[in-house]
This record gives structure tokens, sequence and C-alpha cells, in this order.
């Protein structure tokens, strides 16, 4: 795979490593001359000089070539821009943003430019699962896909306690697909019974949140993203 | 009109002025506070005695463009010093708060062009700079 990274910062430069001890083919563009001559030595030919967001820089990488564009600088709206050019200008299947400001996620989506990663979420979504407080967590949205996997801590007093999994009478577009029980996790079938304390996952279309929340922790509060 | 201008440096504080004086609505954003300066300078009163309206904040701050008014903003012009900015927030003041106009300043004349092509109305100083260099070194037709 050829790899195109705009930014040889932390992120960058140690995405650049991994990639080509995967032994991809790799190019970080990096437009500080500091930050690139202390590079250099390192990375040798994969690692090029210039502004990403100049498209004839861009194409001096081989951009049109590339399966992966990854923009991970400092500066979400150069992040966004490189993105939106590799996707648009020159019809690069995948593209990686990073975020730097989680404020400016929306403007991510806004303009396609998905997925966008930030920092600040993924250790939000980290603290959610070590504090199981929060009743449910989100462990993966699939965008594309229209699916989400959470979890949850059943409750003593959730209506399902007690239940055999076949006469949960769960929402259209939501299906249990994991229990933990005891530190152990197992795939329920439909005789298995739902104890209070155990931690459920389900796979569900998105929306579905509260609804299920309802069955197995009355009273947890959803995490909000 | 209600034009909403981002970035008060040389080009959107001229532009401003001009707006202003020409009877539309102006406001401006402009993250650094002495811009406002600008905008007085040469002027006989203040910029807000004269109609106009200044927000400190920066671009990609949803509040900051809202206090702007660019939810009732006509014309939406991005001329802050970085044409990625200036990318983005046009795209959306057109996307997300659906202005008609949204005209943006890009020196380099590649992306300029390739997002004109795109549909933005993208203005490059730097292109009309080689054409005027260009056409003084020409020789003088007879």
């Amino acid at each position: 795979m050829y790899v195109i990274i705009a930014g040889a910062g932390k992120v960058g430069r140690n995405l650049a490593r991994e990639l080509i001890a995967k032994e991809h083919e790799v190019t970080v563009i990096e437009s500080s001359r500091p930050t690139y001559l202390a590079n250099e030595e390192e990375f040798e030919h994969a690692i090029q000089y210039g502004d990403a967001t100049e498209l004839w820089v861009l194409e001096r990488a081989g951009i049109q070539r590339a399966d992966l564009v990854i923009a991970v600088t400092g500066d979400d709206e150069d992040n966004i821009l490189v993105c939106q050019v590799a996707k648009e200008k020159y019809l690069c299947d995948r593209i990686i943003a990073r975020v730097n400001n989680p404020r400016n996620h929306d403007h991510f989506r806004l303009l396609g430019i998905q997925p966008a990663v930030s920092a600040t979420d993924l250790i939000l979504r980290l603290i959610e699962h070590e504090v199981p407080r929060y009743g449910l967590v989100h462990l993966l949205a699939l965008e594309e896909e229209r699916l989400e996997i959470i979890e949850l801590e059943v409750t003593a007093d959730a209506p399902v306690v007690g239940e055999r999994v076949s006469d949960i009478a769960l929402p259209e577009g939501s299906l249990i697909i994991s229990v933990l029980r005891g530190g152990a996790g197992f795939v329920p079938k439909a005789d298995t019974t739902i104890e209070a304390g155990d931690e459920v996952l389900l796979v569900l279309d998105p929306g579905l949140e509260e609804a299920i929340t309802t069955f197995f922790a009355p009273n947890g509060h959803a995490a909000t993203l | 009109m209600f034009v909403l201008i981002v970035g008060a440096g040389r080009l959107g504080s001229a532009v401003a002025k001009t707006a202003l004086a020409a009877g539309h609505e102006v406001s401006v954003l402009d993250q650094d506070p002495l811009s406002h300066e600008r905008l007085d300078a040469g002027q006989t009163q203040s910029w807000e005695d004269s109609g106009g309206q200044f927000t400190v904040g920066t671009a990609l701050e949803m509040e900051a463009l809202i206090q702007a008014g660019i939810e009732r903003a006509e014309v939406f012009i991005a001329s802050t010093s970085g044409d990625n900015t200036n990318l983005v927030i046009a795209q959306i003041a057109q996307k997300r708060f659906g202005v008609a106009q949204a005209v943006v300043r890009v020196m380099d004349p590649a992306r300029a062009d390739w997002y004109r092509e795109q549909g933005l109305h993208t203005i490059s100083p730097t292109k009309h700079a080689i054409e005027m260099f260009e056409s003084a070194i020409q020789p003088q037709a007879a």
C-alpha cells in the first residue's frame, strides 16, 4: 500500500515508522524546514519538504497513486484541505484526518472528511469504558454502515434480570452479541439468562440507545459524546 | 444587503469600508482586536458610529460566526491571511448556514482554480498580480 502522511509531528512520525515496519511505502510531507531536517536522516527518501496543502507538493509526492492519505498536522484547516483535495481532486479512496480541536469535529463531518480522529474523543471514550457508572458505553460507531456497538452494565432493577435472551423483546434493529460475566465473555444463546451485574454488548442501529437503556439499566445515564 | 467579512487585514478592512459607504449592512469578524483600528483609520467617526459591526473571534468558532450574524448574511467574504482557513469557512458558510454568496481570498492560484471549479467564488490576488507583472514586462504594442 502507498501511504502519504501530511505532518511529521509525533503522530505522523510514529505512524510512518509503523507503516514502514509493516513494509508499506510511505511519504511524509513536512512544511517546517527544521522539523524536516531533524527527520531527514531517519526517513531519507520517505520524507519530503513542502506544504501538503499545495497541489504541486502533493503531486510531487505521487498522490495520484496513493492508496491512503493521512493528514495529521497540528492545523485542522490544513488537515481538512489535504483530505478534501486528496478525495475529490485526486480520487484517493481512503483518507484519515486528525482533529486537533474537538470542537472542529462537526466541520470535518460537514465537509465529508471521515474518518476524523480526535485524541480528546478517544480518551473520553476510554474514560467512559473505565467508569461503569455511566451505564452505557459507545464502543464503536460504524458511521458508513450505520451501526453502533455499545456496552451496558445490567442493573439490579432492570426488567431483563432473570429473563432468557429469547424472551427479551428488544427493539427492531438491535441484537445482544456478547455477555461479560465474572471476568469472562461469551456469546449468549437463546436460553441464556441475563443476570444483574452482567456487562452486555449490543449491536444496534444508531438512535436506539435510549430505548435499549430502559431494558438493561433503567436508571442509568446514557453517555453523551 | 448584509455582508459578513471574516478577516480584517488590508483587504478585508478596505472592502468593509467600501461596502458600508455603499449603504450595505456590514459585520466584521477578526481574532485580533487591533484590526478594529484599521477600520477606524482615516475615518471621521468610529466604525460603530458609522453603522458597522465588529466581533472578536476566530473564524472556526460557531458562536463567533453566529454572533457576527452569519445566519442572516447574504454575502460572506473570507479574507483571513490563511488560504485553507478561508476555503474551509466559506464552505461552512455555504453548507451549514446556506449563505447565498461566498467570496474567498486564496493567495495560491492553483488552489483558487480548483476550488472555483468546485463552485466556490475564489479570488486570487497573486494571480492578478502575476498577470499585471507579465503585462508590465511585455513590449508595448505599437
